[in-house]
């Protein structure tokens, strides 16, 4: 059962992989690759479910810190303050 | 099946639907602003119900309740940061010059500033006779 809700979550990444190819400007791709990051996040989450491993939750934290920190570093370099 | 193992899934359901609502808005709106603002709620909100809906899933399947902290503090950290990411972001790209949708009406921000500058202006030309009296005497 926990097969379908992967295969949805990996479908919705890759539905908002249109937008990072074809948008029109920088920040609809980077839009697009915060989107992506929060689903991965979520996906990582049901991975840890699905092997049992209790420890593949971690990667998950770590990951959102991560994406967080670079959709940041992004906004300050568009806005001109780096 | 048990109880938790029921309630959880019925959480990663719920999340999994608004995932896939907020890349169907990522395609479908017309706009940078209208797509972060469709995108990064409905993506917080199903984050919410995955992570959580885990968590709980784990109590049945696994058998064990460690997995209710960890899933909670992703939680909390993926609602507190996802809103300020969508907030600098949307700045960055108003103030790099990425226009509205045409059907957009009123632009308040960009209102008050040319206001600002027209009172800034008016300022300095109440100062400058002044500053010149002075400088007579």
């Amino acid at each position: 059962m926990i097969e379908v809700y992967l295969i949805l979550i990996a479908l919705a990444v890759v539905l908002s992989m249109y937008r990072f190819f074809r948008g029109p400007t920088t920040a609809d791709r980077i839009v697009a690759v915060d989107i992506m990051t929060t689903l991965t996040t979520g996906l990582m989450v049901l991975f840890a479910l699905y092997y049992r491993r209790a420890i593949f939750l971690d990667v998950a934290l770590v990951y959102a810190v991560l994406a967080f920190l670079g959709v940041i570093t992004f906004a300050r370099y568009m806005e001109g303050g780096l | 099946m048990s109880v938790a193992s029921i309630i959880g899934q019925a959480l990663v359901l719920f999340g999994t639907f608004f995932y896939v609502l907020s890349s169907l808005g990522l395609i479908r709106m017309p706009d940078v602003y209208n797509r972060m603002q469709t995108a990064t709620k409905s993506a917080t909100l199903g984050s919410l119900g995955v992570i959580i809906g885990t968590g709980i899933w784990a109590i049945g399947e696994v058998g064990s309740y460690s997995w209710i902290p960890k899933t909670l503090i992703i939680a909390v950290f993926l609602l507190l940061t996802n809103p300020i990411a969508a907030h600098a972001l949307i700045r960055a790209a108003y103030k790099s010059g990425v226009p509205l949708w045409e059907g957009s009406i009123v632009d308040r921000y960009k209102e008050a500033e040319s206001s600002l500058e027209r009172v800034e202006e008016i300022k300095e030309k109440l100062e400058e006779p002044s500053q010149e009296v002075e400088t007579n005497e």
